[in-house]
């Protein structure tokens, strides 16, 4: 019998009533009382040293109130990244100047050059084409190979090449996986792309800049997944504002998947423009501006080599990656590839030994930072192909090959410097190939070759480390933050209660599913309980929602806080009822003394503590408010097993998807129906990123596909109905929830499944094809077959 | 991207060069130009306003003449800064070679385009710019010649797709440029 609250319980998302009718506060829905416009006016070449910038003529233009260049911004910071990774020969990476607007050079289509602020939008924008810009183009690099060749045009002047860093991970450990691979049996090697995606959430990203003079405060509401970490970096390392002057609110934000965490130079600008011109500033990105303007994601070229011995067992696995930066560093550009991603490289299996090499490489590109899953797609996708293929190529299942490499005992501590505390991959591939019908395929094959179609089945696990993360190790590992979550739960007098979150909600659900775990503890109707976000001058310092952290290292947090409530309001419930602290007991919101019938209601003991007749006030203050930081003590590791079925159809290689199972291990669920929402938005991701998405860049470096015309989105009706299943369990051992994640999982674990579904159905067809480089168009799979022949 | 193509012109050599020269005939062959200034020597100053895809745009540009060995063969480059909608760049090399009493016209364009042209219109940029290449080199071969009884018939077909409005809006100028105004 499923339960109506509480943890465990389905219960329908409560913020979906002002979402899905028109009510919802975006940040383009704020406006304030004399707000004036920004129009930023970008580059449209890849690479290129500014002559001039004329702007008496915008600056005639009606309505318009300034024109901002570079020279505006003499003494103000740059954008800063939050991780520093040392390269092998022991220095720092190399790490360029960002400035909010381009000075001397532009370095990627996008990159701002001046901002016309102006009385409307319209007039900024006629302004910014009276702008008389002068760029003298230059060269620009956009493979990243050729940018690392000996004279390599440079994208930063002042840096020694465009070599970020020279990563191996482990180090200690090359020597001994070169042998291994030279000893091998067997060695499996596959070249291919991880390609780079726009992340394109629905609400494009806004940002509105405030300043109160008579106070000296300054305000800025921004689309951001952690408004703590952008008061930090934009007060602390670019505008010099300190935290209590400076109070960011992000408000509902619709949708991140990552390229909402950064720092950007538009939320820089609006917030020292209004000070500037002491009034509001907003900007609002066009849909052409976030391809151009927003982080991208992955953009990986890797090479990799899976080493087994005579028996199959895999013995060594070496990859050489090269991951594009792009023109700066964003936020967190620098850990997505290496901490994020070598970390992963020992999967679901007990690889003995690891290396890991990664190139970080500039190009006049859009800057490349994290997007859902944020390395752990890069790591899996690399893993699990290469996995086919040795399967392929030793005659074996790869079903059959990936349950003999399977890590079975925990904790497991892997040779890239992460353990899993628990985990049972068996069992979510035995749940996957029931939910998929494995024993049936072949019938199925045999049907679709009937009707002229080749059927595939692709396998694929996956392991993520979320929860993210332990604030020593990831200080030791480069990070410029700590990685704790904080909540202060406040109850009022009546009972009721306001949670402060420190982690984010932008489409997760969280006011629904950490009030669930809130009323389970204290035992009142959910409806009693308010979960406040987004907003730096109302809860504690938090770190935001990504990294599938919110549940694991947010709700953790507010559990701690709810228990120091609980233990507080025990106090109070012993004195009102005259009984031992020890024998009180909190149930289903009324507190008894055990083995006898007394007992007090929550909103009793509540009312108690803000109107202190009756009270021990001697032994405790006044007040029902506690405020707890949780760092947890380890990542999480969801892991699970997918299962893609395709058709393809061989006249004009499209492929269609036929089916599709999940069956993740997310430890304990909260709430099953926002879970499932996550891994079939997580699913519809990678499924756009395996054979739809592509963010497209031409030899000039010009963006050609900055629009939904160019750049294809996945829609409903690409998918079948996405089976899920959460059934195997083994819960964290770290948190107190016993809880996981689950944001990432659908986009780390669903590549690799639709492209080895596709491969197996073109060599079922027989077509020799060892891999096809994402996204799997008709034109890629049909050039493929026809190549094969 | 490159394009190759040649045209046949019932004219003699001189002719023929005299009119890639000329600052009328220019104005007249571009597509979409709507002003032409400048010299051979010094290099034209031009406006051309053109739609690649859904993007609509007056260029501002210089057009120079480079390499030019008389009567033989000459390079046409042009640069145009279309505000908002980016910019468009290009040159083509002419070769000029008798052939009976008429001269054969052999080019070789390349065209850059960037910016929001290239942004939202990479799909047509190439077959937009063999339009614009062939409307230019068979509206100067009509020029040149003079026009014909059929000069209707080898325009290309304006009412085939967006990329074709310039040969629209040469025909219907007040048309096209009523329209634009209203847009």
């Amino acid at each position: 019998m499923p339960k109506d609250g509480g943890i465990g319980s389905s219960t329908k998302r409560r913020e979906d009533v002002r979402f899905l009718s028109g009510t919802g506060n975006y940040t383009d829905d704020i406006n304030l009382h004399g707000q004036l416009y920004a129009h930023f006016v970008r580059s449209d070449v890849a690479h290129g040293r500014i002559n001039s910038i004329g702007a008496e003529a915008a600056e005639a233009m009606p309505g318009v109130v300034k024109v901002f260049t570079a020279k505006d911004f003499e003494g103000v910071g740059g954008v800063p990244c939050g991780w520093q990774i040392t390269s092998i020969d022991g220095n720092p990476m190399q790490e360029p100047k960002h400035p909010v607007l381009a000075e001397g050079k532009v370095r990627h289509v996008g990159d701002p050059i001046a901002v016309v602020v102006a009385e409307s939008l319209e007039q900024a924008r006629d302004a910014g084409e009276a702008l008389e810009i002068d760029i003298e183009m230059l060269d620009a690099v956009v493979d990243m190979k050729k940018a690392l060749e000996p004279g390599a045009t440079k994208v930063h002047d002042d840096l020694d090449s465009n070599l970020c860093y020279d990563w191996g991970f482990v180090q200690e450990n090359k020597d001994a996986v070169d042998e291994a691979i030279k000893n091998a049996d067997h060695v499996t090697t596959l070249e291919l792309v991880n390609n780079r995606l726009v992340a394109n959430p629905m609400e494009p990203r806004v940002a509105v800049g405030d300043y109160n003079r008579s106070t000296d405060e300054h305000t800025l509401y921004t689309t951001s997944q952690n408004p703590h970490v952008i008061r930090l970096l934009m007060g602390a390392f670019v505008l010099g504002i300190p935290e209590h002057k400076l109070r960011v609110v992000a408000p509902d934000v619709g949708g991140g998947f990552g390229t909402k965490i950064f720092h950007y130079a538009e939320e820089a600008f609006c917030t020292f423009a209004a000070k500037a011109l002491n009034r509001p500033v907003k900007w609002t990105s066009t849909r052409s501006e976030a391809f151009m303007s927003d982080a991208h994601g992955r953009d990986h070229v890797t090479k990799i080599e899976l080493a087994m011995d005579a028996d199959n067992n895999f013995t060594a696995v070496r990859t050489e990656t090269h991951a594009n930066m792009g023109a700066y560093l964003s936020t967190f550009a620098p850990s997505v590839p290496t901490w994020l991603h070598g970390t992963l490289m020992a999967g679901n299996y007990k690889t003995p030994l690891i290396y890991v090499n990664v190139k970080a490489v500039f190009t006049n590109t859009v800057p490349v930072d994290a997007y859902r899953g944020a390395g752990r797609p890069e790591a899996t996708f690399q893993l699990e192909r290469v996995i086919d293929k040795a399967a392929r190529e030793r005659g074996v299942s790869p079903i059959e090959l990936r349950r003999q490499n399977f890590i079975t005992e925990f904790p497991y501590a892997t040779p890239v410097a992460v353990e899993y505390d628990t985990g049972d991959y068996h069992a979510t591939m035995d749940k996957v190939l029931e939910m998929s019908d494995h024993a049936g395929f072949e019938a199925r094959a045999a049907e679709s070759k009937k009707n002229g179609k080749l059927r595939g089945f692709g396998i694929a696990h996956y392991i993520e480390a979320c929860g993210i993360a332990p604030s020593n190790l990831v200080g030791q590992l480069g990070a410029r933050a700590g990685l704790y979550e904080s909540a202060t739960v406040r109850v009022n007098a009546t009972g009721s209660i306001s949670v402060m979150t420190g982690s984010h909600s932008h489409g997760q659900g969280h006011e629904t599913s950490f009030a669930q775990v809130v009323s389970e503890m204290i035992g009142i109707d959910a409806n009693q309980i308010d979960i406040i976000h987004g907003d730096t001058a109302k809860g504690p310092m938090g770190m935001g929602t990504y990294g599938s952290r919110s549940i694991a290292v947010g709700g953790s947090a507010m559990v701690r806080a709810t228990e120091k409530i609980i233990a507080k309001a025990k106090k109070i419930a012993a004195h009102l009822m005259e009984a031992s602290e020890g024998d009180i007991e909190l149930k289903d919101g009324q507190f008894t003394v055990a083995g006898t019938d007394k007992s007090v209601a929550w909103g009793d003991v509540t009312l108690a503590a803000y109107v202190p007749h009756n009270y021990p006030l001697e032994d405790i203050e006044p007040g029902l408010e506690e405020t707890a930081f949780y760092d947890p003590a380890n990542f999480t590791y969801p892991s699970g097993g997918y299962v893609c079925e395709v058709e393809v159809d061989p006249e004009t290689g499209k492929a269609d998807v036929v089916a599709f199972s999940a069956a993740d291990d997310f430890g304990n669920v909260i709430n099953p129906m926002i879970v499932e929402g996550q891994v079939h938005g997580g699913v519809a991701q990678g499924f756009g990123q395996a054979m739809m998405e592509n963010c497209a860049y031409d030899a000039d470096g010009q963006l050609i596909s900055a629009s939904y015309m160019d750049y294809a989105m996945p829609r409903a009706l690409d998918l079948p109905m996405i089976q899920v299943d959460h059934s195997c369990q083994t819960p964290c051992t770290h948190n107190p929830l016993g809880v996981k994640g689950c944001g990432e999982a659908g986009a780390i674990g669903s590549p690799p499944a639709f492209v080895n579904a596709v491969i197996d159905a073109l060599n079922r067809g027989g077509h020799k094809v060892d891999h096809i480089d994402m996204p799997l168009s008709p034109d890629r799979i049909w050039s493929a077959m026809h190549a094969a022949k | 991207m490159e394009l190759t193509g040649s045209r046949t012109i019932e004219a003699d050599r001189e002719t023929v060069w005299n009119a890639l020269l000329d600052r009328d005939v220019l104005k007249d062959c571009v597509p979409g130009c709507t002003e032409m200034s400048g010299n051979a020597e010094d290099g034209f100053e031009a406006t051309v306003v053109q739609k690649v895809g859904p993007v609509k745009a007056t260029f501002k540009g210089q057009v120079t003449l480079e390499d030019m060995e008389k009567p033989a063969s000459l390079k046409i480059s042009g640069e145009g800064k279309g505000g908002a909608a980016g910019f468009a760049s290009g040159g083509a090399k002419v070769k000029l070679r008798e052939e009976g009493g008429a001269t054969v016209l052999d080019y070789d364009v390349e065209a850059k385009v960037g910016g929001k042209i290239a942004q939202l219109g990479s799909r047509i940029i190439d077959s937009f710019a063999k339009k614009m290449a062939d409307q230019f080199f068979t509206d100067f071969k009509d020029a040149v010649e003079g026009p014909g009884d059929d000069a209707e018939a080898t325009g290309p077909n304006a009412a085939s797709d967006d990329a074709a409005a310039p040969a629209e809006a040469k025909k219907e100028k007040k048309g096209w440029f009523a329209k634009l105004k209203s847009s």
